[in-house]
């Protein structure tokens, strides 16, 4: 099995993973690859009890109009726990089950994953510990209320800006102490070989079920496909069954954040756009595309939206970008924080902030991007947002964003928009 | 090929390996703290080159990490940190892989251990670097005459072993036990067994990861290693004086007593490695 994607990949981690890595990639082949002792049988039905599989494939009948084109919506916030992220996160703790494992750790940046993964332990009745950065606990708090509902253990990791960069480095120390019996689910198409090809098989259900779904209602493939890519996995999991199908145009939206310029001094990058500004580097685990200043050293990276506020991506998207095959965009804050209230007052869908990338780039793409019949994967539900989103809509001058004003209390005088 | 001087290093008896983070917490003052190790009795010395992303590093090489960058440490600057230290011993540099990769113009390692050789710098260690991403700095290393230094850890299996100590050189570096770096009272009975799967090879064996005190390396020693390496230890120290404000003198001086203990535990315990082959 192929380690790398073009160049991408590989396996750039302490000599004491390496035998753990090695276990992972048997495994993988074993009961991922060989359906051995039906794994995969058992994961998909799961994923249907319990996960809620399949999602449907619905057509958005405002957004139709408003871009003159067919613009269909993959509904993934509507699988348990509300993303993509469970997908991976029940297939890697079963995985973690088969391969007799006994504890569970993840990270997560927006909560989603570490959500999922939770979740996934809980079911599979495995002691699970999630790492998240500082300012991400805050940012997220809902999904770290529901991880402990689950009985996951919330270490919040403090230092640097304490974002999903820490928070997956301080998961690969834990797994360095406890590798013997503990099995680290990566939430995202990144790391070392082979999670980028593990989190991807368990994602490409996603463009399985749109492929089948979409040639049911219309015969025929999409022009364009569209997702939001942080890490990668649900772009990766959009796009996987259609990279060989050369007529369908794939997009990567990524994080503009406040802007695309860096700041080379301060060894800060206001966006997470590792696609469309990154250079070739070595990140946790792999080669790809990553936020660095002249040196290597790794830029703290920016987004309104936790998810994909990573200075990396997996590699294999970075290949595909490589070799022209996915074309990557970013939208910046202020576009994304419109797509979301658009998508929820015109479709009656509250996104993610995530996906709220992907929404708002339709509104700057032209008609020959998007072509006739255009796919855009919903990664999550936007409840883990609302605060956030009060926030900086309050800050901005968003025309779609509603009033706040319910709250006013005529007492005591206050505007309510906060 | 012919010895090289960090393999000569251990030829008179167990050698003592400290660890610094180069320019922690500042150029001038780390500077006068890794000298006072050299009169503490090191016998080789590891310098770290701060990345950003260190995962191999526990809380105490983090912070020192966190304050030697913010002091403005570049791979630029540490090789003129290392022109400026004034000591005879053998350098190791310890750094990872994308420093390397990203130093110089020409795409590779190449041009970081061109300049690490002009700088005076020994070895090299790449704690995420396996052997199976190393041919390239190998190659690079070997035409410039400086050694690589791969770690052996717990979970190392025995046949990953042979290409393991096949790309060493120098010596190996023997991770006492799982985990990330870090000071630790106790030091895992894994090393005994590290030590005994290593005894049939050349290189010889350094072992490091969490030793503290002249005792256990003492311990360690007799045992069988050829090599005792501390770093959170003297990090600490350095942390220490930082926090409460210590001259940097006063640093030196501690940093020079607990290199004092530590070859003492290691020289009472030792004999010189030809004596034991
Ligand atoms: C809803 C949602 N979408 C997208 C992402 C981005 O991750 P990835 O690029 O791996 O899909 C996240 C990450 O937390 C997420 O929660």
């Amino acid at each position: 099995m192929s380690e790398t994607f073009g160049r991408y990949g590989g396996q750039y981690v302490p000599e004491a993973l390496m035998p753990a890595l090695e276990e992972l990639t048997d495994a993988y082949q074993r009961y991922v690859l060989n359906n051995e002792d039906g794994f995969m049988d058992e994961f998909r039905q799961r994923l249907e009890t319990f996960g809620g599989r399949p999602t449907p494939l619905q057509r958005a009948e405002q957004l139709s109009e408003r871009y003159g084109t067919e613009v269909y919506l993959k509904r993934e916030d509507l699988v348990h726990g509300g993303a993509h992220k469970l997908n991976n996160a029940l297939g890697q703790v079963l995985l973690a089950k088969y391969m007799g494992k006994e504890r569970i750790i993840a990270e997560t940046g927006a909560g989603q994953h570490g959500t999922a993964t939770a979740m996934a332990a809980a079911h599979l009745d495995m002691p699970c510990e999630i790492y998240m950065g500082r300012t991400d606990t805050n940012r997220q708090r809902p999904n770290v209320f529901r991880m402990r509902l689950n009985n996951a253990e919330v270490t919040p990791v403090d230092i640097g800006r304490g974002t999903l960069k820490e928070a997956i480095s301080e998961a690969l120390r834990d797994w360095a102490h406890t590798v013997e019996t503990t099995h680290y689910v990566i939430g995202s198409v990144v790391g070392p070989h082979p999670f980028p090809q593990l989190v991807d098989a368990f994602q490409a259900v996603i463009s399985a079920e749109i492929r089948d779904q979409l040639r049911e209602r219309t015969g025929a493939l999409p022009d364009s496909v569209v997702a939001c890519a942080g890490g990668g996995s649900n772009a990766m999991g959009t796009f996987h069954h259609f990279v060989d199908e050369e007529p369908v145009d794939l997009y990567a939206i990524e994080a503009g954040g406040s802007s695309l310029e860096v700041d080379q001094a301060r060894g800060v990058a206001p966006n997470s756009a590792s696609l469309t500004t990154g250079t070739e580097g070595v990140l946790h685990g792999a080669r790809t595309r990553v936020l660095q200043d002249g040196h290597g050293q790794i830029m703290e990276s920016h987004s309104v939206s936790a998810g994909l506020d990573y200075a990396g991506v997996g590699p294999e998207l970075a290949h595909l970008v490589e070799t022209g095959r996915v074309t990557p965009d970013s939208v910046g804050d202020d576009t994304a924080l419109a797509g979301f209230h658009r998508l929820s007052q015109t479709e009656g869908i509250i996104p993610a902030l995530e996906t709220s990338h992907a929404i708002g780039w339709l509104e700057e793409a032209t008609p020959e991007q998007l072509g006739e019949r255009v796919v855009l994967t919903v990664s999550g539900r936007g409840d883990k947002d609302l605060e956030t989103v009060l926030e900086e809509t309050a800050e901005r001058d968003i025309p779609a964003a509603p009033q706040m004003n319910v709250f006013s209390n005529p007492t005591t005088g206050g505007d309510g928009n906060e | 090929m012919s010895e090289s001087d960090i393999a000569a290093a251990f030829e008179d008896g167990p050698a003592f390996v400290p660890y610094l983070t180069a320019g922690d917490p500042t150029f001038e003052s780390s500077i006068e703290y890794v000298e006072a190790l050299e009169r503490g009795g090191a016998d080789v010395i590891e310098l770290g080159l701060p990345f950003s992303e260190p995962i191999a590093e526990g809380p105490t090489i983090q912070q020192a990490i966190v304050r030697s960058l913010a002091d403005g440490m570049t791979p630029v600057r540490f090789f003129e940190f290392v022109e400026t230290l004034a000591v005879d011993v053998p350098l190791v540099c310890m750094t990872y892989y994308n420093l390397i990769y990203q130093y110089g113009e020409e795409e590779g390692p190449r041009p970081f251990v061109e300049r690490a050789a002009a700088a005076g710098v020994d070895g090299l260690i790449v704690p995420d670097l396996p052997v199976e991403e190393a041919q390239p700095l190998r190659t690079a290393c070997d035409a410039l005459g400086v050694d690589l230094i791969f770690i052996v850890a717990p979970t190392t299996t025995d046949d990953r072993l042979d290409p393991l100590l096949e790309h060493s050189s120098g010596y190996v570096y023997v991770q006492a036990r799982l985990g990330v770096t870090g000071a630790r009272s106790d030091v895992s009975d894994h090393t005994s067994h590290s030590l005994d799967r290593l005894k049939g090879y050349d290189l010889p064996a350094a072992v490091g990861f969490g030793i503290s005190t002249g005792e256990q390396a003492g311990e360690i020693v007799a045992g069988g290693a050829d090599g005792i390496i501390v770093g959170s230890a003297l990090v600490d120290i350095v942390a220490d004086g930082y926090e409460n404000d210590l001259s940097v003198e006063e640093t030196a001086d501690r940093l020079e007593a607990k290199a004092n203990e530590l070859t003492t535990g290691i020289t009472e315990q030792g004999q010189p490695r030809s004596e034991r082959l």
